[in-house]
């Protein structure tokens, strides 16, 4: 079983777009978007919903203004600025604390110090992950609750779950659509990935990006294969990309024209290879078959 | 009058809708408008205002987080800092205490609940701050060294860096997890930037909760906006959310774009519509003070 992730550096550069097209080319495999910030690859595939989960990915903290002595120690021992003072909710003199959940980081560090046992540590649900039916195989999505934390560890979960079903169904494929930067949700998307595909644009911002994620990929040490999409926007900006990639030994294994379609085919809810005959999906054609070759080393 | 230190942050739920396109060039139209205005990039995993405003680089600040550190002579091997630890990042077997930086939040709970006073902090290296001026401009921006993980501390300290007296202009990360609440979280205002697609559509519904629960106010600018469909105006109507501005798709600024080049220094045509923008978010600003 072979694990290919679609990373970027720099977002907007068609990660999604290249991930349903290479789901339609490969006709059958596991899909998993972890991209959980801002998930788009079901827009494309429609995936039926079969099974839905809960992610808990901590706790958070909850101060019980009854049995809050108003003290502040918590407000003192929080290094997340999470904890403020209140005035009591009926009315009488005094104050109490109460935590903000969205600053929280669920450390506890507040519970274990309240002298009063005054504050409640639950695991939180952070968001809902899936596993579905597409056209094109299993597909294990999820989404993040607004303004919620933790998104490395979904990464990582959607990952284990995805490889556990090519296992039982047999796929010998899993496609990654990852997120963009080069932080916790995209560390947990590469580590342990057979082949990683940064798809990058010729611009200066793409190949700064480019050189940051080619960077991080080099420490967990990974196979890096490069795309350049809309390549003919800037041909002298490719053409560094190049050099680039061949002075750091990456190959780069497709580039594609700057094409409509890539809008046009979103809008009908295709990907490129279904949405027709367009340069740009003769392009993924081309690289799809050299990247099975580097799937197969 | 403007109140000269409010702070306006450009995010998107979407990677690459132009955030870093509308906030450099917003900064430039302040400052050309005779305001001081001030660009911080906290988009510390890949910052690119600097390929476009050119900064000059006064200064550079190495940026730590304190993480434990064990001295084996005084652990009695109680285990109590790993028990506290909601992260992992600090493990005890009895005498033998392993620390995993990159998992720990610095909360201090390990030092604090350490009954031997055998942890002490150390300083741990996650990035830089860098601080200057692109000609009118005040200039900083947050790099997060490659392969650490502590982007929301590194944009915190970014955002220390600006300036009391000038109008800030914030460059935040895409998506709508915990970087970008850091880097927008005490704005005066927030620009939503989306591109006319099921894609942009569908990341700006996110990015719209989230500034929704942080209740801060805001509106959307559309870039490439004839470049796709009508869905996002139709969305932004029905919730009755204000559209600031419309930049039509151009190659001329895609071009100029990928070389590096600032929109208000190739066409100048569009310099009208980011003064727009920056006097349509004032008074929005003063209104809300009114009220």
């Amino acid at each position: 079983m072979k694990e290919l992730v679609v990373i970027s550096g720099k977002g907007g550069t068609g990660k999604t777009s290249i991930v349903a097209s290479l789901a339609t080319l490969a006709g059958k495999s596991v899909l998993a978007d972890c991209d959980v910030d801002a998930a788009d690859l079901h827009l494309v595939l429609e995936p039926t919903i079969k099974r839905r989960e809960d992610f808990i990915g901590g706790k958070q903290a909850f101060i019980i203004e009854n049995n809050c002595i108003g003290c502040g120690k918590c407000e003192k021992i929080c290094k997340f600025d999470a904890i403020e003072e209140k005035a009591l909710s009926n009315g009488s003199n005094g104050s109490v604390y109460k935590v903000d959940p969205i600053s929280c980081e669920g450390c506890g560090v507040c519970v274990e110090f309240c002298p009063n046992q005054a504050i409640e540590f639950n695991e939180v649900v952070n968001g809902e992950w899936f596993v579905s039916d597409t056209r094109y195989g299993t597909m294990v999505h999820a989404t993040l609750g607004i303004a919620q934390e933790n998104s490395g560890k979904l990464v990582s979960l959607i990952r284990r779950e995805a490889k556990d079903i090519a296992k039982r169904e047999n796929q010998d494929l899993i496609i990654v659509d990852g997120s963009p930067g080069i932080g916790c949700p995209v560390i947990a998307s590469i580590t342990g990935a057979d082949v990683v595909l940064v798809v990058t644009e010729p611009t200066l911002s793409g190949l700064h990006d480019l050189d940051r994620v080619v960077k991080l990929a080099a420490g967990f040490d990974l196979s890096v294969v490069v795309a350049i999409n809309k390549y003919d926007l800037n041909p002298n900006m490719s053409e560094k990309i190049e050099a680039y990639a061949s002075q750091n030994d990456i190959e780069v294994i497709g580039k594609i024209h700057y094409d409509k379609a890539f809008t046009n085919a979103q809008i009908k809810k295709e990907s490129l290879i279904e949405y027709g005959d367009s340069p740009s999906s003769e392009d993924i054609k081309e690289m799809w078959k050299r990247l099975s070759k580097e799937l197969d080393r | 009058m403007t109140k000269k230190n409010i702070k306006i942050a450009v995010a998107s739920g979407k990677g690459g809708t132009g955030k870093t396109t509308i906030s450099t060039n917003l900064a430039r139209a302040i400052a050309k408008n005779r305001m001081a205005a001030q660009y911080l990039d906290c988009d510390v995993e890949e910052p690119n205002g600097h390929i476009f405003l050119k900064p000059e680089i006064q200064k550079s600040k190495a940026i730590t987080i304190d993480v434990p550190e064990v001295d084996s002579n005084k652990c009695s091997g109680c285990g109590k800092c790993s028990d506290i630890c909601q992260y992992n990042a600090i493990v005890s077997l009895k005498k033998i205490v392993m620390t995993f930086d990159q998992l720990c939040h610095s909360c201090g709970g390990c030092k604090l609940v350490c009954p031997t006073s055998a942890i002490t902090d150390k300083a741990k290296e996650i990035g830089f701050v860098d601080i200057g001026v692109a000609k009118e401009i005040g200039f900083a921006q947050g790099r997060l060294n490659i392969g650490d993980i502590h982007t929301p501390p590194l944009i915190k300290q970014v955002k220390k860096a600006a300036s009391s007296d000038s109008v800030i202009v914030i460059d935040a990360p895409p998506g709508t997890s915990c970087p970008v609440i850091e880097a927008i979280k005490d704005s005066d205002f927030v620009v939503l930037v989306t591109e006319p697609t099921p894609f942009g559509l569908n990341d700006l519904k996110l990015a719209v909760g989230m500034v929704r629960q942080l209740q801060l106010p805001f509106a959307v600018v559309i870039n490439r906006s004839d470049a796709g469909d009508n869905e996002i105006l139709r969305y932004c109507s029905k919730e009755k959310i204000d559209v600031a501005l419309e930049i039509r798709d151009d190659i001329k600024i895609a071009k100029a774009y990928s070389r590096g080049e600032m929109i208000v220094d190739v066409l100048p045509n569009y310099e009208d519509g980011f003064t727009d923008l920056f006097d349509y978010i004032d008074k929005n600003i003063q209104l809300q003070e009114k009220s």
